[in-house]
């Protein structure tokens, strides 16, 4: 490589190690975790369709491994207006 | 007291049978009772790098099946009377292998051999499970590229959680061993240099062995490079891993293009 290319060009094996990294931090927070993740999200989903009719994909589960030991479990579950038609009858 | 060790990468094609040999072969030639084991059933490979393709009769499934004894199949290196090798079986698939098996398989080869060098098949399926399950020691294999990076930070993490000694509580002994590295690609910085890895993946390093041709000549005769050519740079590097795996502390070099006085005075260490 010529000088002039060592100033202009980033070295490509920098962009190899910045996208391993935000990669494997993504990966590693998912470890594990994803197991219980897909139950929770499954379980949840069924007692909540026991009410109410709600779409699958307007239910997120998230697990965030957070620092001292702490981990917050986030449920984020969009429900459609609560009237009488999307009442499940019994 | 025996130690079972993984050589192991998730990644194909970055070395691991090569290492299996040679790290064997490097072990046994310091007096250790060596044994490697294939386990990559339906593919075998170790017993061709190791020149022993002609004298395979019993495998290790006809053991774990218990229609071989183990002394059947344990076929002993004619270069090297330390060193013994237990081929994986070419026409079974790895379904064959049960855990009772191989874990049987297993506590008899602890009686007799110093180091039990398990030869995982690449993947992170049964097979690579098997052979990394009783692993007291781990040889991670990796490539400076990324998909080889990321497939050994998976493995490092199945090491951590679905071993025997994780089961237990324990922790398996993890190392980091370097190979194909390209001394001259990574001054230019096109690949991906020691620091970098070992940063991302936070396990000891065991050694850098660099790219050579004479790993190809080894394959090619089928002898372990540590056997055929020990002077060679890749057998050098073999050798002083097979050192620190018995817990001597040597410096790690990391492998430069020698081209004359001024790169031998700029030699790079790290530690």
């Amino acid at each position: 490589m010529s000088l002039f290319g060592l100033f202009t060009k980033r070295n490509t094996s920098a962009v190899a190690r910045d996208r391993l990294q935000i990669l494997l931090a993504h990966e590693r927070s998912g470890n594990g975790n994803s197991e219980l993740i897909s139950q929770l999200h499954r379980e949840i989903l069924e007692v909540i369709k026991r009410h109410v009719t709600v779409d699958q994909d307007k239910v997120q589960v998230k697990l965030d491994g957070g620092l001292d030991g702490c981990s917050v479990l986030e449920i984020d579950i969009e429900m459609p207006q609560m009237d009488k038609d999307t009442r499940r009858s019994a | 007291m025996a130690k079972v060790l993984v050589v192991t990468s998730g990644k194909g094609g970055v070395g691991k049978t090569t290492t299996t040999a040679a790290l064997g072969a490097a072990l046994a030639q310091s007096g250790q009772n060596v044994v490697v084991i294939d386990f990559d059933v339906g593919l075998r490979n170790l017993d061709l790098v190791m020149g022993a393709e002609r004298r395979v009769v019993f495998d290790f499934i006809n053991v774990v099946q218990g229609d071989a004894k183990l002394s059947q199949a344990l076929i002993r290196d004619k270069r090297c009377e330390t060193l013994s090798i237990l081929p994986a079986s070419q026409t079974r698939d790895k379904d064959a292998l049960t855990a009772e098996g191989v874990a049987q398989v297993i506590d008899e080869l602890r009686e007799k051999f110093d180091w039990i060098i398990c030869d995982s098949p690449a993947g992170i399926e049964r097979g690579a499970q098997m052979a990394m399950y009783h692993a007291d020691v781990a040889v991670v294999v990796t490539n400076p590229e990324v998909s080889s990076v990321r497939d050994s930070d998976r493995i490092i993490g199945m090491l951590d959680s679905t071993t025997a000694k994780a089961k237990n509580g324990e922790k398996v002994e993890k190392h980091l061993l370097m190979t194909r590295y390209d001394p001259s690609r990574a001054a230019r910085g096109e690949m991906l240099n020691t620091e970098d890895v070992l940063e991302i993946l936070s396990i000891p390093l065991l050694g850098i062995v660099p790219e050579s041709e004479e790993v190809l000549r080894a394959s090619n005769v089928g002898s372990p490079v540590t056997l055929s050519n020990p002077e060679s740079a890749p057998a050098r590097a073999y050798f002083d891993a097979a050192r620190r795996l018995q817990g001597e502390k040597l410096e790690i070099q990391i492998p430069i293009e020698r081209k004359g006085l001024l790169d031998w005075l700029f030699k790079k260490r790290v530690a």
